[in-house]
Order: C-alpha cells, then structure tokens, then sequence
C-alpha cells in the first residue's frame, strides 16, 4: 500500500484546527474545572517546557547534560526576585536585606519572565564553554556538579536569594494561558529548529560528533547554540514554575528535578518533542495519581495503609524497567505527524474491510 | 591559625580522606572495568550502615559479627545491582546504563525512607553497636584525636595493601586487568568475564560497607540519603586520581578530603560552599587534566 | 426497548449519588512524615492517632459520625507543604486541615488555607509570622517571641550565661526567629552574642565550632532541630566545650539522646509538655493512654497534635457545620479548652493562645523536667 503524504495546506490546517481544539478546551476548563485539576493543567504544561528543552539538548544534540535544575532555578529566582513586592522582598530578607537595584524593583509578569530566560540562557553560554569539551560521562558528571553548584551559591548569596529560607509569596501570576502559550512556542521554536538544516546538523553531531566535523559542520557552535536555546526556554519554564506554587528554596532544585525530568523523557522518547510532550503528561497525571498509594486506600475489604515515599520506588522502578526493556520509549526517535497519523488510520481502515492489495 | 589548629584540621580531614578513599576505589573499579559510574555505589554506602545497623538491633549480632555481616550482605547487594541492572546493558550506549544507574540510585534511597523509615537512626555506641573505646579521644598536648582516626587510616592501609595484592599478584586481579583493557580478548583468552566483573563490584560494595561503617561511627546520624553526598564526592576523587586506577582512587580521596576540611578551616565563612569546592576541583581536573593525578592518556579512535 | 433500560439504570444510579448521606467526616492532616524533621511529623501523627482512637466519631446533627482523617506528607518542604494543602482542599475536599509541625512548612501551607478560605491548625509552628494577619490559621503552642523571652530569662539567671553562641540553622524560618528574638531579649539583659551558620542536614560543624570557641562562649544556643542540636553537642564537647548548652523546642525528640548519647548530658531546652508537668487535669488520663498504646513517653508534638485534633472536633461540634467558614468561627471563639499541653484560649483576633510552657533537661539519658511557667 502506498504511502501518502497529505499536502502542506492540509497539514496547516489540521494544526490549526488542533491549536483552536486546545485553547478550547483550556477556556472550558478555566471556567468549570476545580483549582485542583487546573494545577494539574499547568504542571503538564511546565513539565513540556522542560521536558523538551531536556530531549533537545541531550536526545536531539546529544549532549548528556544533567545540570537542567540549575538552569530552571535561575530562571525561577531571576523571575521571582523581578516580580515580588517591595514590601515582601523586605519581609522575607530575614539574614541580609536584598541588593540594589532589586530591592527596589518590582515589573510585571512577561518583562520577568523573558529576563529570566535570558539570564538563564547567559548562564548556558557561559557553562557551556568548559563542558563541552568532555564527553559522554564525564559531560554528565561534570553537568550534575554545575547544576548543583549553581543551587549551592542560590544556598549561600542571602542577600541576592535569601539564602536557604527561599522567597515566599511569590505572586501567582502563573495561569492556563501562560503556561499553555509558553509550551506552544517553544514546543513550535524547537521543532522548527530540528526540522531545519540546522537540526540535521545537530543530528549528525550526536551520531558522531567526528564525522560531522569532518563534513565541515562548526561542532562547537552548534552545541553551544542548542544548550544556550535549551537553557533559555528551561528559564522561562522555571519562571512559570514558581509563581505557580509561589514558593521556591533551593532544596526544589536538587537533582531530583533533572531526574525528574529525566524519566518524562526517556519514558516518551528521548529524541523526539513528541515523545517529551507525551512523556510529561503521562508522568505529571500518573504522579498524581500515584499519590494514592501514599495514603491508605482499600480494595473490596482489604485496606492497604499509606506508605509516605512509596511513589518514588515506584517511579525509579519504572525508570529502571524502561531502560532495561523499553529503552527507546514511546516514541522511539520518531515525531508524530499528521502524515503519520493518517497513514496509521488508513491503514487500520483498511484493514477492518479485508486486505485490499 | 596556629600549628595546632592546623594539625587538630588535618588529622580531621584525613579521616574523612580515608573513608572517601574506600568509597572512591569501588567507583574506580567499576568503571575500570565496565566504563560506568555506578551512580548507585553511594547508595550501597548507605545500605552498608544500615545492615550493621539492624545486625545488632534486630538480630542482636555482636558488634564485631554485624560489620563483618553487613559487609558481606553489602557485597552481595552490589553483585545483585550489577547482575539485575547493569549486565543486561552490557552492550546498549553507555547513556542507557548512566541513566539506569541514576535510576537504581533513586530507588535505593526511596526503598530505604520506605523499608526503613524517613526518621534518622542514631549509629551510638550507648545502643551497643560497637564499644566505647572507639570514641576514645586522645590528647596530645592540646590536639584532640579521636581513636576513630587512626582506626580509620589503619583499615585503609590495610585495605590498600591486600587489594594491590589481589589486583597484581593474583589471577583474579591479572583478569580484572585484562578486562579493563578488552573485554572481548579477556573472553577469547577463556576468562567468564561475568564472575569476574561480579566479583568486582562485590570488592567494591563490601569497601564501601566498611567506609559506611566508619562514617557512621564518626557522624552518627544515618537516613536514607546519607551516601548521597559522599557517594558524589568519592566519585570526584576518583576522578581526581585516576579514574581505573586503585591507588588513584586513594590520591584522589586523601586530597578530596583534605582540601575539603583545609578550605573551610581557613576560611569558616564559606563553609556553605563545602560542597561546591569539590565541583570546582573535579571542573578544573577535567578540564586541565582529564585523565587525573595518576591516569593514563587513552586515545580517541575514530 | 434496550435504551429505556439503560436511562432507568443511569437514572437511579444518579439519584443514589446525589441522595449520599455523610457517612464520615474528613479532616486533612499535612505532616513531616519523611525527610530531615521526619521525627516530629511522625510523632505528631501518633499522637493524632491516639486521639482518634479515643474520640473516633463526631457530634454532628444528632448523630455520632465516624472521622477519618486524610494524611499526606509534606517531606518537610515548603513547596510540598502548599501543595499537599492544595490537594487537601481541592481534591479531598476537607473543611479543617491539622498540621504541619515545623514554621516554614506552616508559612508555605497557611498561605494556601487562607487563600481558600480553610481553617489550618498548625500543632508546635512556633514563628509568629504564622498566624499574623491570617484569618483562618491558629495554633495549638505558644509563639517565638514568647519563647525566646523564656529562654533568654534562663540563660541569664539560671545558667548564668553572659556571652552565648547562636548557632543558626539558615534553612529554617522557625530557627531565623527564634535567634531574633533571643538576641532581642537577651541584649536587655547585657548579654552578649554572636552568631554561626549552618543547614539542616549538615553532619560537619567543626569549622564553625572551630571559629566559635576560640571566641571563648560561655553557652551554645542552639535553636534549631534535634539533630544537629545532637551533632553540634557532640563536636563542641569533643573539641573541648565545658560550658552551659541551651536548646529551644526543637530538641524534644528522642533522637536527641539516641544521637547525641552522653553529650548531650544537661542541655536544658524549652518546650510545651512533659509528661511530669501538670499542666491541666487532662494530662495525666493522656499520659496513662499513650504509655499504653505506645510503651514510651509521649512527647510535645503528639501531645499538641493531640489537641489539635480534639480542638477541630470540638470546633465542628460546636458549628454543627462542615461549612469552613463556620468551623473557622467556632475555633476562634473557643474558649478554656482543657487541653494535654495546657489551657487554650484564643483571644480576640488572634489564632496564638495563651499557654504555659516548659523546661526540660536531659540527666542520664532521660528527659527530665526541670520548671512549668505559667503565663
């Protein structure tokens, strides 16, 4: 059976069709869905920020960075210092007050948040010199300690981010529009890049960064490019982030948010933005939903008493049988595609009506 | 900062150096012979302690019966690691067993808040886990010495000795070698390369026990998460010897634990970066030095 | 035929869930079950299971109604306190929530309960932050500012202290104010002070203990958790500290002793209860039940969550409601409660009752109680 490949003006429009179909339901649930669930909506989001800003730095470039959680603090903090109330920073201080000018300082959401990316992406530059002159292992080694490092100094600088008591009463500026609008866009930016030149090229890096050099391609440049735009929107994600929960301390950057993160995209895919959107939904609803073995719950008449921590045994189990049987997950490499989709249905059509040649 | 401040320091730092030594050398192993960070030897740490730990509590062990016990239940936890989780990806990407790695790191931990609680268990010798005398503090002139120093760079002595002797003067050692250099020639040669990478991580599990032990009998304080932090820190001073080479393992350790304790003695208002300093030194070792203090050049094929 | 079945079915389905009787109450309960300050999330939870053992069911509507109450852990941080809270109201929909017990976590989960319009009862959250201008959020213990005045008065008379050490655990709102409000108070009485620092979950303190005794202390105060106040013991008598040493509530936990061993031989600390202290003609009943249940002394954070507890009861019996709003008005207006840690009375406005306090120490292994103050 052959192959078709529906035409571009078909593909737009399905898209279309799809983003209405989203912002639709987003108005639905704004208005009718319970705070809880709304939560959960935007965690999904956030989580799809990060998620594919991860998949594309270590899947699609294939530099295997596990620094994330530092770039998501700088974004959160950056982010959160620029919009907190002059009379909050001064109520939270407690050790040493706040530096000028940002004590002083107090703008609205948008402004925060692309400074935040910025920042962030500045920090990417500047580590991505050093790092990526190693590989493989030692990449990830020294990733993790930069991306713990930059939470160490966030422990220690009280009078630039209050230290280890954190910032409180971060204005809540974080909503189904902004976070949905803030995927959509880098979710649009990442993709466009990969189906570039520019992201065949980054392709041909991961497979074999000697060859490609071989071929002419500037190697450096474009992992520095690639870590830089990953840590930009990972910033920006982190900024979301906390006015959404509206507190933030250090300890919510530890590696665990990189592992986090890191199980969304191995379980969708790591390489492919589809398989990271799919990943962090899954794993934001399914940790949720996990939640239900922490507190006591009965089957028929058998009451099982609520573990606390039994979640995240389930969640490293969960990486650990990924990896050992399931290592492309997902979606392996590949990418949905409204050719795909059609094709699958076409092919299931046909197959419910006999085989046809 | 007079002399003796200085060497009350030292001898302080290097206890700590001798017990990031005993972790570091079962990292070095494992990824000389199977380039893997075996993120989950930090965990082990942890399993060490607490083994001893319920040895003598729930079993009622004697205290001398309970850390040889629990060095071998933790040799055995290593192997099993190593069996469960790694051997299948013997031959998948190396980011695949990295990420594996990370994943039975995190499910050690959470197992142990599970299995044994999230509240912290008190290693003391007032529960009878192990006799007084070993806190014992020995005075000279006015430096305080805990008799646990000098029992720790005792075991690690000891410990160097015998491994070096294994790793050189015998046929077990002669075939970790091997394998470290090719797998696949050590196969060829008639070599059951799986017993011998078992037997390694069993090495470096049950050193790590031990470690564990000494840790907790200095910081009595044991949680799921306590080898976190040391697991990472012996990692960097492997890396920062030598990574595959024993005695590298222990370089990297001494100096790991000594520039610890040194930089926050000279300078106490940056304590809160102790941690960080360890990052900083692994950066600047794998950026001016990667192969460390005693590695050996390992050249790129194309 | 088939379709009709089928909408009869559903119809009557429909009718039995909304005609659903309240078969129980639901209270949620956010608690440190796990992580640094596990210890008094845990006990504190004891003692609330204690208390429903003892009063399983609530006066409501002429009849005795089964509670059951919902726990999640908060793992002793702050972005998990607010959003177990979140989950708490959102999706368990409880109309009064129980703990948490350490000041930041309560900070964090406070903010969400009064944006929602939630009574929270926080059982041992010290910080006076906790409940100022809050509405809906009270506490079951007396408040920092009391307690470092306390501790001070100690210091000065008692121990004879005149230049203290402070060590500081800078994760912690609750250590933070606490050290404020003791140098405040010590200072007026000509003490002198200075300040270390260190995090929760730090094992090492020699370089700041180093630092602090060459500047020759007489006391250590240590305001922060059992842990460290059981580590920095350890290491300060080891390098050679034979002064006083001085803790706040946060030392009330048997790890203390099981950690600290004989180092922490005579620190005196304050805190809410001891099961000697006769602090209101319900002690003594509690104390007997608890060494019955558990075999072991019951301690501050399951006493007061044991109040707590009762507190929420006594606020729904006494709104006959589950309206929040209503729950929140009868707690406020509660007045004489006898509870295990002392009388509770929550004055005009204001979620801080007036309530005494006490000293303990710690002599051959034991906790032992040294003065009750009375307001």
């Amino acid at each position: 059976m052959q192959r078709k490949t529906l035409s571009t003006k078909t593909q737009f429009f399905l898209t279309l069709f799809l983003v209405l179909g989203i912002w639709f339901l987003l108005f639905l649930a704004k208005n009718n869905a319970s705070e809880y669930v709304i939560l959960i909506l935007n965690l999904i989001a956030i989580n799809v920020i990060f998620a594919t800003t991860l998949t594309f730095i270590n899947g699609i470039t294939g530099i295997f960075s596990l620094g994330h959680a530092g770039f998501i603090a700088i974004g959160a903090y950056v982010s959160s210092l620029l919009t907190l109330p002059i009379e909050q920073k001064e109520m939270s201080f407690l050790i040493k007050p706040l530096i000028y000018p940002l004590n002083k300082v107090e703008m609205s959401f948008f402004p925060a948040c692309i400074i935040a990316g910025l920042v962030s992406a500045l920090f990417g530059y500047i580590v991505a010199a050093p790092s990526l002159r190693l590989i493989g292992d030692y990449l990830a080694i020294a990733t993790l300690g930069l991306g713990e490092t930059i939470r160490i100094i966030a422990n220690n600088t009280w009078s630039i981010t209050n230290g280890a008591l954190g910032l409180k009463a971060i204005p809540p500026y974080t909503n189904l529009w902004w976070t949905w609008g803030w995927a959509f866009v880098t979710v649009l930016v990442i993709a466009s890049l990969v189906k570039s030149s520019y992201g065949r090229a980054l392709k041909a890096i991961r497979e074999d960064s000697l060859a490609a050099k071989a071929m002419g391609i500037n190697v450096f440049s474009h992992q520095v490019m690639s870590f830089v735009l990953g840590s930009f929107f990972a910033g920006i994600g982190g900024a979301l982030w906390a006015h959404l929960i509206t507190t933030i301390d250090p300890k919510s950057f530890m590696f665990v948010k990189t592992f986090e993160i890191l199980i969304m995209t191995v379980l969708g895919g790591l390489g492919s933005i589809s398989g990271a959107i799919i990943g962090a939904a899954i794993y934001t609803v399914g940790l949720e939903f996990l939640r239900v073995l922490e507190a006591p719950f009965s089957i028929g008449s058998i009451t099982f008493p609520g573990i606390p921590g039994m979640r995240m045994v389930v969640l490293s189990l969960l990486l650990i049988l990924l990896m050992l049987f399931w290592r492309r997950g997902i979606m392996g490499r590949r990418e949905l595609s409204w050719d795909g989709l059609y094709n699958l249905l076409r092919r299931i059509r046909f197959s419910s009506r006999g085989d046809r040649a | 900062m007079n002399v003796q401040t200085f060497l009350q320091h030292f001898i302080n730092a290097l206890s700590l150096g001798g017990i990031y030594a005993l972790i570091a050398i079962g990292y070095t192993m494992v990824y000389g012979i199977l380039r893997l960070i075996n993120f989950a030897h930090g965990d082990v740490f942890t399993y060490g302690i607490y083994f001893a730990f319920y040895a003598v509590v729930a079993f009622f062990f004697p205290w001398w019966m309970a850390f040889i016990f629990s060095i071998f239940v933790t040799a055995l936890l290593g192997a099993a690691i190593e069996r469960v989780a790694y051997r299948p990806l013997r031959n998948a990407p190396r980011i695949s067993a990295l990420i594996t790695a990370i994943g039975v790191s995190f499910f050690l931990e959470n197992f142990a808040i599970v299995a044994f609680g999230g509240r912290a268990k008190s290693f003391n010798p007032q529960t009878g886990i192990y006799p007084t005398t070993f806190l014992k503090m020995l005075r000279f002139g006015n430096i305080r010495v805990p008799l646990l120093t000098f029992l720790t760079l005792g075991v690690v002595a000891l410990v160097l000795i015998i491994l070096l002797w294994i790793v050189y003067h015998t046929k077990v050692g002669m075939a970790m070698r091997a394998i470290s250099k090719d797998i696949t020639a050590t196969r060829l040669m008639g070599v059951n390369a799986d017993r011998i990478v078992s037997f390694t991580f069993m090495i470096g599990s049950g050193l790590a026990a031990v470690g564990g032990i000494l840790w907790a009998m200095k910081y009595p304080q044991i949680y799921p998460f306590t080898g976190m932090i040391p697991g990472l820190k012996a990692f960097i001073a492997a890396v920062v010897g030598g990574i595959g080479s024993i005695q590298g393992a222990m370089i990297g350790g001494f100096t790991l634990g000594v520039a610890e304790i040194m930089i926050v003695a000279f300078f106490p208002s940056w304590a809160g970066y102790k941690d960080a300093f360890a990052y900083a030194i692994l950066l600047v070792m794998l950026l001016f030095r990667p192969t460390g203090i005693l590695g050996v050049e390992v050249p790129e094929k194309v | 035929m088939k379709r009709f079945y089928v909408f009869l079915v559903i119809a009557v389905v429909s009718l039995l869930v909304f005609a659903e009787e309240v078969t129980e109450v639901k209270i949620g309960a956010g608690w440190e079950m796990t992580g640094p300050i596990a210890g008094f999330g845990q006990m504190s939870w004891d003692g609330v299971k204690l208390a429903i053992k003892l009063r399983p069911t609530v006066n409501l509507w002429g009849k005795e109604i089964p509670v059951k109450v919902v726990l999640l852990d908060n793992k002793g941080d702050k972005a998990e306190a607010a959003n177990v809270v979140k989950r708490l109201i959102d999706f368990e929909n409880v109309p009064v929530i129980l703990g948490p017990c350490t000041s930041s976590c309560a900070l964090a989960a406070g903010a969400i309960a009064e944006q929602r319009k939630v009574a929270m009862l926080a059982n041992t959250a010290t910080n006076p932050l906790v409940t100022q201008n809050r509405r809906y959020i009270f506490r079951a213990c007396f408040t920092d500012v009391l307690q470092g005045e306390l501790l001070a008065k100690f210091a000065w008379e008692e121990l004879k202290a005149r230049h203290v050490v402070i060590m500081v655990d800078v994760a912690q709102d609750y250590v933070v104010g606490l050290a404020n409000y003791f140098k405040k108070a010590f200072a007026k009485y000509g003490g002198t002070f200075f300040e270390e620092y260190y995090n929760t979950g730090d094992q090492d303190f020699t370089a700041q203990l180093t630092d602090a005794l060459s500047r020759n202390p007489d006391t250590i105060f240590m305001p922060g958790y059992y842990a460290e106040i059981a580590l920095i013991s350890k290491q300060a008598r080891e390098l050679g500290f034979e002064g006083s040493l001085l803790a706040g509530d946060g030392a009330d936990a048997p790890e203390l002793i099981q950690i600290g061993g004989e180092f922490v031989e005579g620190l005196c600390y304050t805190t809410y209860f001891h099961q000697d202290a006769d602090l209101s003609p319900a002690t003594k009943p509690f104390v007997e039940a608890y060494w019955k249940e558990y075999n072991r002394r019951p301690d501050a954070f399951g006493a007061l969550a044991f109040d707590a507890y009762n507190l929420a009861l006594d606020a729904i019996e006494k709104a006959q409601s589950l309206d929040p709003e209503e729950i929140r008005n009868a707690l406020a207006s509660i007045k004489g409660f006898q509870g295990v840690a002392g009388t509770i009375t929550y004055p005009e406005g204001s979620g801080d009752p007036i309530k005494p306090a006490v000293i303990n120490t710690v002599e051959n292994g034991q906790f032992v109680l040294k003065t009750v103050i009375h307001p």
